[in-house]
């Protein structure tokens, strides 16, 4: 049984309320939200597929395409704008050489820039891998690639 | 989970179960027992509570471990600390708090030791650790250079010592929400109790009628934090009015804002004020089942929310008759799933509903048929939080914590280039100077603050001329700014305001959920003209007059899409640019006439030229150069042809002579 079965016989009786947290548990589970996986989901819940991915297309969370084995989220946030986020971001685009997808050609890195993580404070900041990344310039960005790209804990 | 120690029964003489409960459970653990006369019991309660107000016997550390901690490293400190420990044989107990608030100055790790008072030490790495354990308990030595302050009273002997809440970033703080936050546990239940969780719970529901609550909310003056600022208590009386069998509350904490981070640290560091306030509410206006809308950003959110919704369950504080009052509560967590949107309150409906998070036309309000048709309340974060307060020390307490018409705190977010970053709790009405100034610290060193961005995408710009406005919902809408939630990003002389007004238009178009036009093309259109004004019109004479022509129709343009778009999201998308335009005309002019960008920000104006004189011909600016702009042979001078170079500056950072300069006047026009 795969994974998405399993989530869907794992909910109970399901009604269209818990059609976003079903497609984010299977985006946990998978890393995206692949298109036989809305088809399942629209047929368990009893809506039409449009419908499923009508919704899935209209948040940001989701993603369709199988992610790298790093997630980069870059923070486009006001403080970090202000604090030059754009720089780091083009940066990573650059020497990444990232695809529109925001995969990198050898897809070790995913990089998503996302409206705010809510950690102003320390702007500007990255999640790399779910851990929090702040006061970042370009050189810190580079130490801490480096570092994931070692295989080595990332540097603190 | 741990069990709650405070709950459990003094003697075989105490009733409270929770499928039996007592009316006098919470009350109990201060003055009880109540239901019976016996001093063993008596000082065994009072010897437990002050044992967890203290947070544990022996000594403690205290880490602050919020989303902004951990990107700080606590992660690290407390693994070390724990190494520490055992190494040396100390016993020690580690207590993991949320944030304190004071975010330049993290890490914050506390010690307590038996008998002496509980010292904050700040500025705490992984890297610096080791050398603080190693001076408070290798050589003893509690006044080191990482000592920021003490909390409370501790007597003569830690005079020298200031108190946490005298230092210059506190002390012009009023601290209601925010008072236990950085403080206390946010993972125990009994630590929350201790310090007076769901007193004003128990007071609501056992001795207050659902109108009664209402009303004192009403009169206590408090407005919705989450930005629009409706009375809350007026909110409630609509929802309690209507009569239905079902009613929903909702707690929103989609706190979607860039630059705002109040409801994370409420909801990470002290959620259990939050569902408390969520009761009360549910009360007063009849409704049985609650919903928290977080943002799937926030994981610690969602951990400790989840995590603490369950303590609350097991001892019968959500549930069924809670503490039998015959008044039956339960609250699901609802995550959300990115998008700006979902915070206007019909647009969270949609989404709790499972569909696209679109906002519908009002009337009907939510508060007469919201969810599935119900009456449905949606309160934000820092509103529920504040309601404990409220029942607890009375409507005039609260309204007497404003400066002037305005009633109680507001937790403001700031960040930017500013000395102090952090959250600011002050009373409503004070003045911006006060928060930018004396808490923030002012201007990062060498630099002057131009202007505050408040309330995010919604919101507009305050230039520095006007901080002596005050901080409250009037005021600031006719600045042409708004409190919004609370975000509030300083911005000195680095910052292009066009570019900031840019920034908003290309989040609020991307966010834009696409139902009513004024707000789809509007906000698109708005964008275009914006993008024009920051580049260059390189080589087309077209572009040249629709720079032009844009910026004439900007304001019309935006007038409309403000009178003609059907939600909040809509309704407020041309602040940045309105406020940026009325303030700040000149950088506008600047852009548009003499095609330069006065802060050296916009990337699109950008022209540079490499220094003849000393450029090597490295050749190392043309291999950078991701445009292929650079011409150049080895040992010879190279130079940039303007038409083909972005403007984005990577061959100035690239180039070992520093001979690429921006050049600073009208030349682009080739």
């Amino acid at each position: 049984m795969s994974n998405v079965d399993q989530i869907i016989a794992g909910s109970g009786e399901l009604c269209p309320e818990h059609l976003i947290p079903i497609l984010q548990e299977i985006q946990a589970k998978e890393g995206f939200v692949s298109q036989a996986a809305m088809t399942k989901v629209a047929d368990a819940i009893g809506i039409p597929e449009s419908r499923v991915y009508g919704v899935a297309t209209f948040y940001n969370q989701f993603r369709f395409a199988p992610q790298g084995r790093h997630v980069i989220e870059v923070c486009r946030g006001t403080a970090c704008h202000v604090k030059q986020s754009l720089k780091l971001a083009q940066h990573l685009q650059r020497k990444l050489s990232l695809k529109p997808s925001g995969n990198s050609p050898d897809n070790k890195f995913t990089v998503i820039t996302v409206a705010c993580l809510g950690a102003c404070s320390i702007a500007p900041v990255i999640k790399l891998d779910g851990e929090f990344y702040g006061h970042l310039d370009v050189d810190k960005l580079d130490r801490l690639l480096d570092g994931v790209a070692e295989g080595v804990s990332h540097a603190g | 989970m741990r069990a709650s120690q405070l709950i459990a029964p003094c003697c075989d003489r105490c009733t409270h179960r929770p499928g039996s409960p007592c009316r006098d459970l919470i009350n109990c653990l201060a003055q009880g027992p109540i239901c019976h006369q016996d001093e063993a019991c008596a000082k065994a309660r009072r010897d437990l509570l002050a044992k967890v107000r203290r947070g544990g016997e022996g000594t403690l550390i205290f880490v602050g471990a919020g989303t902004c901690g951990r990107a700080n490293g606590s992660t690290k400190v407390l693994a070390r600390i724990g190494e520490f420990l055992t190494q040396h044989a100390i016993a020690a107990q580690i207590i993991e708090v949320g944030c304190i608030g004071y975010c330049q100055r993290e890490l914050f790790v506390d010690v307590q030791r038996d008998g002496g008072p509980r010292l904050a030490y700040a500025d705490i790495n992984p890297g610096n650790i080791d050398q603080l354990l190693d001076e408070v308990f290798g050589k003893n030595n509690p006044r080191n250079s990482f000592l920021y302050g003490r909390h409370g009273d501790a007597g003569p002997a830690w005079a020298d010592v200031p108190e946490i809440n005298t230092t210059d970033f506190f002390r012009q703080q009023v601290k209601v929400v925010l008072r236990n936050a950085g403080v206390i546990d946010p993972s125990s239940l009994d630590a929350a109790l201790a310090v007076g969780a769901f007193r004003s719970a128990a007071r609501a529901l056992c001795t207050m009628t659902p109108e009664e609550v209402c009303n004192e909310v009403l009169a206590s003056g408090l407005r919705g934090r989450g930005g629009a600022g409706f009375p809350t208590g007026q909110k409630w009386n609509i929802a309690r009015q209507t009569p239905r069998a079902q009613k929903y509350l909702i707690c929103n904490a989609d706190e979607g804002d860039p630059g705002a981070f109040m409801d994370r640290a409420v909801l990470e560091s002290d959620p259990f004020f939050v569902i408390e306030g969520m009761l009360i509410a549910a009360y007063a206006i009849g409704a049985s089942k609650g919903y928290i809308y977080c943002r799937a950003e926030y994981p610690l959110a969602i951990e400790r929310l989840t995590q603490a919704i369950a303590q609350c369950r097991r001892v019968g504080l959500l549930g069924n008759n809670i503490l039998g009052s015959l008044f039956s509560f339960d609250i699901v967590i609802k995550q959300g799933a990115g998008a700006f949107v979902c915070g206007e309150e019909t647009a969270i409906l949609a989404s709790i509903e499972g569909g696209r998070g679109m906002p519908r036309s009002r009337p009907p309000y939510p508060a007469i048929a919201g969810l599935h048709g119900k009456p449905t309340v949606l309160n934000n974060v820092e509103t529920l939080a504040n309601i404990p307060v409220i029942i607890e020390r009375g409507a005039a307490y609260f309204q007497s914590l404003g400066l002037d018409q305005a009633a109680g705190t507001k937790v403001f977010a700031l960040s930017g280039t500013v000395r102090n970053t952090g959250l600011v709790e002050v009373p409503v009405g004070t003045k911006l100077r006060t928060i930018v100034e004396d808490i923030g610290g002012g201007a990062l060193p060498g630099h002057r603050i131009k202007a505050v961005q408040m309330g995010g995408p919604s919101g507009g710009c305050v230039p520095s001329a006007y901080f002596d406005t005050a901080t409250d919902y009037g005021t600031l809408i006719q600045l042409g700014a708004m409190m919004g939630s609370g975000g509030m990003v300083v911005m000195d002389e680095r910052t292009c305001m066009v570019d900031v007004a840019r920034y908003f238009m290309e989040f609020i178009r991307n966010e834009s959920c696409g139902k009513c036009t004024p707000c789809r093309e509007g906000t698109t259109r708005m964008l275009e003209i914006l993008t024009s004004i920051t580049e260059r019109p390189v080589g087309d004479e077209d572009k040249r007059l629709e720079r032009m022509r844009g910026v004439l129709h900007i304001e019309e343009l935006a007038a409309t899409v403000k009178e003609a778009s059907m939600c909040g999201l809509g309704q407020t998308a041309a602040n940045p640019v309105l406020s940026t335009l009325r303030y700040f005309r000149s950088e506008y002019e600047a852009h548009v006439i003499e095609k330069l960008c006065p802060a050296e920000q916009c990337q699109g104006l950008a022209v540079y030229e490499v220094d003849n004189a000393t450029c090597i011909g490295c050749l190392i600016c043309k291999k950078s150069c991701p445009s292929n702009a650079i011409v150049g042979e080895r040992k010879q001078a190279h130079y940039i042809v303007v038409d083909r170079c972005t403007g984005c500056g990577t061959c100035v950072t690239a180039c070992p002579k520093h001979s690429i300069h921006r050049v600073q006047e009208e030349r682009a026009c080739v």
